[in-house]
């Protein structure tokens, strides 16, 4: 039985050369001062299973944490998701967030540039800038990180079916401004599976969209070594009503399903495994939540190890960026949000993220004003530095029904796992039209309940004496779309037609030959192709798909 | 005789969140509507000619990208030049309190924000459809 000793000599001390304790008192109000980590042997009991289902911080299965000193060392990422209008607005509300304490940035595109449409595309009219930043080229790319060090922030950008596009702008504005590839960190969501799921920014159909997404596994790995290329999400598969079992489930089947595909093509597990990351939700059940961070990290950990050979510890590893629940908040007394949003983010951090986005208050009502946004940031920063969770590492393990709850929660999510499995994967089980129904049901099911006021929310279906309250609103100014029509027929007009020919036409040649596309998009990027252009060669090689109207 | 009253539930533009646009389509449904859910990314266009063909009594739109003032003046606009404003238009989605006002001048007959009870649009439609067959002399 391995002592807690011996971890606090190895995989502590390791970790810590890396990356020292914080320079904080690691001290109780009533100065007492905890140490890293606590397990059965500091209360006496036994626990036969303890190595097996919980290990220690750092270790596997990583139950307790994927780094050995976690945020005695280091917190979590405070990630902010941002942007809405045009380029140079979401530059400015960028340069504010990292001035006001955020240490990565997250952009939010449009939905034009999310569906692949340029923004003066007759399909865009009505959506530039909405909900999110407007890129519809290289143009835009350079201005959104106008002045930002790109060596010295990582950056998360929200994309999935252009998401090879947009990844190859970021590197494009890279190289121009002579930062190293091998330096950049950060995330591209590419995650094109939940998107069929739930989110539905699909623009091709399932096989050739994970083409895609793989060639990123291989590409990314050997050019920009430290970028994470996939961000399985969960976040979006809850938001649309599923249970948080099946969030757990589905979003780790995702994440075999992508292996299994890199595998396929030959490449080498421990070579793009270690740079899978994931993103889930966090939702109101404080309990269920923190388990889900728990049980997500063992099963990863084991499936990786043992059913598909990793050898890596580092592919092990179940590293996630989470995000409070949208969908929890409440257009009813929005400032009751704040408080969802401290107890879903305290679920987070007990349950080990690696990194957090805080939902604003005023997100049932509209996009966030920099004054809801900046509250959602301080809720974090009070988390992290005022309430003593960071004292120790994984506070919760050992408490019975958290252990128990882990436990239950990765049962269940494994049922499924092996009911996808026995379906044929998931993309058989998209096609069968299964997390259509069960994602109706399982919404339909809440809703129901919370008519039936089995289910209390507070200022919703209880408590709901309004007290009256004007939320200032975050308007986007209806000048973008015009601001942005300018700009593409500017770039239009001075790009060298020539290299943009040929790149698209390179682009279009690895797309039939079915070779990686990165470096024709990486190219397109540099002489200035437009998003629209780059996926409509795709959509004319791979077609689009529809999926089916169902209730 | 009771007719039945005949809804289309859309999506119009981009947006691909459609819990609620489901969850809503399967509370009429289950109140005893006739349902028609169009599925994502419907042009106003297609909205329209669905809600003629289809003779429905009501279109109800949802709308999270914030584009709603963009997809509710089109439908508006295009079943007003077809000869068919007296389909009701109601809605819901992200949509600010500023906006709501500007939705009623429009016609919008009802704008429902999160929260609302799938109850509280089976009541709307079932007072307000009604009224509709009545001032027609339909009922």
């Amino acid at each position: 039985m391995r002592k807690k000793h011996d971890w606090l000599r190895e995989t502590y001390q390791k970790s810590l050369e890396k990356m020292p304790e914080r320079p904080v008192a690691h001290r109780t109000l009533s100065d007492i001062a905890p140490e890293p980590l606590y397990t059965p042997e500091d209360i006496g009991v036994l626990d036969p299973e303890y190595e097996e289902k919980r290990g220690y911080p750092g270790e596997y299965p990583y139950t307790r944490g994927v780094y050995g000193s976690m945020y005695r060392s280091k917190l979590w990422t405070m990630r902010m998701f941002a942007g809405f209008g045009t380029a140079e607005q979401t530059n400015e509300r960028f340069k504010k967030l990292l001035k006001a304490g955020q240490t990565g940035l997250s952009v939010a595109f449009d939905l034009p540039t999310l569906m692949g449409y340029d923004s003066d595309h007759p399909l865009s009219k009505g959506e530039v800038g909405k909900c999110g930043v407007a890129v519809s080229s290289l143009a835009d790319m350079e201005i959104l990180f106008e002045g930002i060090n790109l060596e010295e922030v990582t950056t998360s950008m929200t994309i999935n079916s252009p998401a090879n596009a947009i990844w190859a702008m970021y590197l494009a504005v890279a190289k121009k401004k002579g930062y190293d590839w091998k330096k950049l960190g950060g995330t591209i969501q590419n995650d094109i599976l939940k998107e069929f799921i739930a989110q539905k920014e699909f623009i091709f159909p399932p096989e050739p969209s994970v083409k895609l997404v793989i060639d990123t596994f291989e590409w990314g790995p050997k050019n920009v070594p430290k970028w994470n290329f996939i961000s399985v999400s969960g976040y979006h598969i809850r938001e649309a009503g599923s249970t948080a079992v099946q969030e757990l489930a589905w979003t780790l089947a995702d994440g075999f399903e992508y292996v299994e595909a890199a595998l396929k093509r030959g490449l080498d597990v421990d070579e793009f495994a270690p740079r899978i990351s994931f993103f889930f939700d966090v939702h109101n059940d404080f309990f269920e939540e923190i388990a889900k961070f728990r049980a997500a990290r063992r099963i990863w950990a084991k499936e990786m190890r043992y059913r598909y050979k990793a050898k890596n510890p580092q592919s092990w590893m179940l590293r996630t960026h989470a995000q409070t629940a949208g969908v929890s908040l409440t257009a009813q007394q929005p400032l009751n949000n704040i408080a969802r949003v401290a107890i879903q983010a305290l679920a987070a951090v007990l349950g080990g993220t690696n990194s957090l986005h805080t939902d604003a208050y005023d997100e049932a009502l509209a996009l966030p004003t920099e004054e809801s946004a900046t509250i959602a940031l301080r809720t974090q920063q009070i988390i992290a530095y005022e309430s003593g969770v960071t004292h120790t590492i994984d506070p919760l393990a050992g408490s019975y029904y958290v252990e128990w709850l882990t436990d239950e929660m990765e049962r269940q999510a494994m049922a499924i796992i092996e009911e996808i499995r026995r379906m044929g994967g998931v993309v058989r089980a998209i096609e069968e039209g299964y997390f259509l129904r069960e994602l109706a049901e399982a919404s339909y099911r809440y809703q129901q309940e919370v008519e039936r006021k089995e289910r209390i929310i507070v200022g919703v279906n209880a408590f709901t004496d309004e007290i009256p309250l004007k939320v200032p609103i975050q308007l986007v100014d209806p000048e973008v779309e015009r601001v942005q029509a300018e700009r593409l027929a500017r770039v239009r007009r001075e790009r060298d037609p020539k290299r943009v020919e040929e790149a698209l036409a390179g682009l279009r040649r690895a797309a039939v030959e079915g070779q990686n596309t990165m470096p024709h998009f990486v190219e397109c990027a540099l002489a200035y192709c437009t998003l629209g252009e780059m996926m409509d060669v795709l959509r004319e090689v791979y077609g689009t798909y529809q999926e089916p109207a169902y209730v | 005789m009771d007719r039945r009253i005949r809804v289309l539930i859309a999506k119009p533009g981009l947006d691909g969140h459609d819990r609620g646009a489901k969850v809503v389509a399967r509370a009429l449904r289950d109140a005893g509507m006739e349902v028609i859910y169009t599925g994502l990314r419907q042009t106003p266009e297609m909205i329209v000619s669905a809600a003629i063909q289809e003779d429905v009594d009501a279109i109800g739109l949802s709308i999270l990208s914030g584009a709603h003032m963009h997809y509710f003046r089109e439908v508006k606009r295009l079943l007003e030049e077809q000869g068919a404003s007296d389909i009701l238009v109601f809605g819901g989605g992200i949509i600010p309190d500023e906006d709501v006002p500007k939705l009623q001048e429009l016609g919008v007959a009802a704008v429902f924000g999160p929260g609302t009870s799938t109850q509280e649009i089976v009541d709307f439609l079932k007072r307000a459809v009604p009224e509709r067959w009545q001032a027609q002399g339909l009922a």
